[in-house]
């Protein structure tokens, strides 16, 4: 039956390891549940935006459900309580043109705006205030899921524990998450305080990060390219709301405006290789300059704080055909010096990344799967061409599983199954509950084969 | 599937004796591949050679499954235990047939048949079994090695050149068959290749060499390409070949 399907070539955000998927426009319930029905071994798995990077909202083979939003997705706020609860559909970008205005922030926002409720929830996103509220599963009271049995069920953290957590970080591997209910943040203003500052090196840059606590949001660009006593180099943002009082000459309405810019669009005709080590070199001191040596305050937009990358559309494509892969890891807190040689590492081997990002973790939630870990997290963007960088990763990946860190399931691109095995611990605790929610496995992907996630 | 890196996660030699199918296993392998898979008649005969790939790759995990070509029914049996125990094969190679001997006394022999029945009907089998569970996979990549010697039959060697021919043949159209699907079939044409299974021959023109052929096989791989001839030149030299006159094929033939 699904041989006579026509095939839709799909990847993640990162470009690499396309797959011919099956894809239905899951516009409704019931087209869900025939998707399911009419599944073969090959399984069931939905995609949002399709902002992962590598491969876990794609499916080889087996059948895809497109959970696009085409604006009429319900989103419904009590403003007594700020709970909001909406599609998964729902894009964090159409949460805060919809609620910013009303004085509504998302609870967590990574680097961009283009993620849906269901996505954040499967991956349990992360942001820049993780240090102080936790990740995006924190704030979520309920789910509703739909299960692999054609069952529309409401998971919540007190009535069912293990099937909520087991879906929060499960990676789509439970069910179909057909809406969420979430707390939002009280805002006053759509504009951000900021605080910049610049760090000559990784050890200076990680101690001017113990103060994080006192800012709601933070996060550490670092420098991979610069040599020597400069090595792991970056400029440090923190920040929060900006209040009323600290804008000039503005009014309570106009204070909450929110207007996502047009964006722009990245042209598919970059080649691969146009980001090296010259040009990122020569960016990434561009960008450290730009930073003032002293801190510098200043109010930014919440565009421009969280999400630089938003304002052009499709920048993957800057990395050419070949595309690129994200790593990114967590160390736990005392394990610096591995940090510290991971750095080192890296930066020998001008691995050409166009964003190094460091941040620090408060502990974990309950999430067998969620990657969060009391500890520092480093994320990097590494062209996919120049296979070497299948060794390099090898020795970094032994260095962080070593020091008791993990892999963000989200961007992971090249991880072995044993390095999910050692870095989740609760693995085989979040197995079982998922077979006891799938007993068919129809939930499948093609990050979970090779992961061997669901593995019996 | 391969992983954001373009590395395959699981390669299967069926024939992983065959000192072609090992050069070509040697030139894909990498750091970063998860399994790779010997399927062989004699599991003992690759003893050395899984060694020495745990010895060079001790983070890849070499797997010994039984195979014979001639099993014909074990195919797909023997296809889906390897899912079950590693998941989705992302390439194969299929390196497997037998030369035969010579010409006269074996052409009427069950000799004869036997290699007839390896090298077509065996390969018929196993690229079925293969390319339905990579169909199902909709993705993976095969490379098939075949011979010039199926692109026109040689007098001293009828038997195996037909085989070849036939199997070659299967193979295109199987790769036309897979256009759209994810699953992609490479078809090797070496020359003479200087190997332990041509040791006791005379070496042709345009002869090769087991990791000549490896290195070919490898960026046909990469690059997506269908056919293959190794070295390239044959490829032209064949065009030619084809086209002459029995006679003359016959007496340039027999000097080979």
């Amino acid at each position: 039956m699904s041989s006579n399907r026509e095939l839709t070539r799909l990847s993640g955000w990162g470009n690499t390891a396309p797959s011919m998927c099956h894809v239905v426009d899951a516009s409704g319930l019931d087209v869900i549940k025939t998707a399911i029905e009419e599944s073969d071994t090959r399984g069931v798995i939905a995609r949002g935006l399709g902002r992962s990077y590598g491969a876990p909202a794609q499916n080889a083979g087996g059948t895809v459900l497109l959970m696009a939003d085409h604006g009429d997705s319900s989103i419904g706020l009590d403003p007594q309580t700020g709970l909001v609860t909406a599609d998964a559909r729902v894009s964090l970008e159409r949460l805060m043109t919809e609620l910013v205005p009303q004085g509504w922030f998302v609870p967590v926002t990574p680097g961009t705006r283009q993620v849906t409720v269901g996505g954040a929830i499967a991956s349990d996103i992360h942001g820049k205030n993780h240090h102080v509220d936790g990740s995006f599963g924190d704030h979520v009271v309920k789910i509703t899921l739909l299960t692999s049995e054609g069952n529309v069920r409401e998971l919540t953290p007190e009535e069912s524990p293990s099937e909520f957590w087991a879906t929060v970080g499960g990676m789509g591997l439970t069910g179909v998450i057909l809406n969420a209910t979430f707390k939002m943040i009280p805002i006053t203003t759509s504009s951000m305080r900021v605080e910049t500052s610049r760090a000559e090196n990784l050890s200076a840059l990680m101690t001017s990060m113990q103060d994080d606590r006192d800012y709601r949001y933070s996060v550490a660009w670092i420098d991979l390219v610069a040599k020597g006593s400069r090595m792991g180099r970056g400029v440090l943002t923190r920040g929060d709301h900006a209040a009323l009082s600290d804008l000039k000459n503005v009014d309570e309405a106009s204070a909450l405006k929110f207007n996502p810019k047009a964006l722009l669009s990245a042209p598919p005709i970059f080649p691969s290789g146009l980001l090296n080590k010259w040009t990122v070199s020569a960016f990434n001191e561009v960008w450290f300059r730009k930073a003032p040596a002293q801190i510098h305050e200043s109010i930014e937009s919440i565009g421009s704080f969280f999400h630089p990358l938003d304002g052009v559309k499709q920048w993957n494509r800057l990395y050419g055909r070949s595309g690129f892969v994200q790593y990114q890891f967590v160390v736990p807190f005392g394990a610096e010096e591995t940090l510290e040689a991971i750095v080192h590492r890296l930066s020998a081997e001008n691995c050409a990344s166009f964003l190094a990002v460091l941040k620090y973790f408060r502990k974990g939630n309950d999430g067998p799967l969620s990657f969060p870990l009391e500890g520092w997290t480093l994320a990097l963007d590494v062209p996919a061409h120049g296979g070497h960088m299948a060794a390099v990763f090898a020795e970094v990946d032994e260095m962080v599983l070593h020091a008791g860190g993990r892999h963000y399931l989200a961007k992971d691109a090249h991880i072995r199954p044993d390095a999910v095995m050692r870095g989740y611990p609760r693995l085989q605790e979040w197995r079982d509950v998922q077979q006891r929610m799938d007993p068919n496995h129809v939930w499948q992907s093609d990050l979970a084969r090779r992961l061997r996630l669901t593995t019996r | 599937m391969e992983n954001g890196l373009g590395i395959p996660q699981t390669i299967a030699l069926f024939g992983a004796s065959s000192e072609i199918g090992q050069a070509v296993i040697r030139e894909i392998i990498q750091v970063g591949v998860a399994n790779v898979v010997l399927a062989v008649r004699s599991e003992s005969s690759v003893a050395q050679f899984k060694d020495e790939l745990n010895g060079t790759y001790p983070g890849v995990n070499i797997l010994v499954h039984q195979f014979d070509a001639l099993e014909f029914e074990s195919h797909d049996g023997l296809i889906a235990r390897i899912v079950t125990e590693v998941g989705d094969i992302d390439v194969a190679v299929i390196a497997f047939g037998v030369l035969g001997g010579e010409p006269c006394e074996s052409l009427l022999s069950t000799d004869a048949v036997q290699v007839a029945q390896v090298n077509y009907t065996g390969t018929v089998s196993l690229l079925g079994a293969l390319a339905t569970q990579m169909k199902r996979q909709s993705h993976g990549k095969i490379a098939y090695l075949s011979s010039v010697a199926g692109e026109r039959v040689r007098r001293s060697n009828p038997v195996y050149g037909s085989s070849k021919a036939g199997a070659d043949s299967f193979a295109q159209g199987l790769s036309d068959r897979l256009v759209g699907s994810g699953v992609s079939l490479l078809i090797v044409r070496p020359g003479f290749v200087a190997s332990k299974m041509t040791a006791h021959l005379k070496p042709a023109p345009f002869a090769t060499t087991p990791g000549a052929v490896a290195v070919a096989t490898a960026k046909g791989l990469a690059s997506g390409k269908r056919i293959i001839w190794v070295p390239g030149l044959l490829r032209f030299v064949f065009s030619i070949f084809r086209h002459l006159p029995l006679p003359i094929w016959r007496k340039l033939a027999e000097k080979g």
